[in-house]
């Protein structure tokens, strides 16, 4: 018995050890959404393209993508051109313009191509706000349902698309 | 005269400094404007690991100040702010974790692991004690 004892603190650090080695190597900027599992907020946004007041019931049945941009974002330069791939593709996408103006925008869309099928202003980042999102871009995942099932930080891409693919169901 | 606008100088170059780091904010109370110091310390920036709303000059720090302030001067809580961020940003925006089952070790793990040690330390008391009295 005292034998054993004497052995305890070895497996503490057993433990501790293994516990910690797991977690090397994490994303220590990943931070989960707080609205995945949960319904679209309610919103009312005015459009880009026809100044038109927008409500969630105007938005497609799902499953499609909802993906916040701005013309001020230089990672959104880059995510543009897989973005229009993704719409050549079939893949209903709604950009939500965050914190932009409405010029900038429409000067980008004519000269980059419109990979969405509707764009809304959140020119003060209210709907962001209400989203959970942090900055430019960022991609959401809603499902058939209306639900929320992922959110993306940063720059979809080929790589990372496979992942959000999964949740369009 | 020289002094008086060297005065004026410092009082304005001390204005300009005191408010850089965040917006100038009107309040209709001076309690207000204490809630909204004490509740933009206490809460995250979540863009900014490790900073709290008062500490960042993100954009969405900037957007969330202003917000914290709109929903004290509309009469809310502190715990309906608290709550309001945490809807949209989870647990994470809290530099003081609620109480909850997820975060009870977080909470008394440090008295449960001090228990433990007084109970070991007690034992083994116990047990030297013993085997004195034996060799007595």
């Amino acid at each position: 018995m005292r034998k054993f004892l004497l052995f305890v603190p070895f497996v503490l650090f057993l433990v501790l050890g293994v516990v910690l080695y797991l977690q090397l190597g994490k994303d220590t900027q990943y931070m989960p959404s707080a609205l995945i599992g949960k319904l679209l907020p309610e919103f009312t946004l005015v459009s880009l393209q026809d100044d038109q007041v927008y409500t969630k019931d105007d938005l497609p049945k799902g499953p499609y993508l909802i993906n916040f941009w701005g013309t001020w974002c230089p990672a959104c330069h880059v995510e543009h051109p897989f973005l229009m791939e993704l719409a050549e593709s079939g893949v209903p996408i709604i950009g939500i313009d965050y914190k932009d103006q409405k010029a900038p925008a429409e000067q980008w869309l004519e000269q980059k191509g419109n990979p969405y099928q509707l764009v809304l202003m959140d020119e003060l980042g209210n709907f962001g706000v209400d989203m959970g999102v942090t900055g430019a871009p960022e991609t959401f995942v809603v499902d058939s349902s209306g639900v929320v099932v992922y959110r993306h930080q940063g720059v979809v891409n080929a790589e990372n698309w496979p992942e959000l693919k999964g949740y369009m169901k | 005269m020289m002094l008086l606008k060297g005065v004026a100088l410092s009082v304005v170059m001390f204005l300009s400094v005191s408010t850089f780091a965040q917006e100038q904010m009107a309040f209709s109370s001076e309690l207000n404007k204490i809630r909204y110091q004490s509740l933009v310390e206490e809460l995250r920036c979540p863009k900014c690991q490790n900073q709290s709303l008062a500490d960042s000059n993100s954009g969405i720090a900037v957007d969330l100040r202003e917000l914290v302030h709109q929903l004290i001067e509309q009469g809310k809580t502190d715990q309906e702010v608290v709550d309001y961020m945490v809807a949209r940003y989870g647990t994470f925006v809290l530099y003081r974790p609620q109480h909850s089952s997820a975060t009870f070790l977080l909470w008394y793990g440090p008295f449960i692991l001090l228990g433990l040690g007084i109970l070991a330390f007690v034992c083994v008391i116990m047990a030297n004690r013993k085997r004195r009295g034996r060799a007595l």
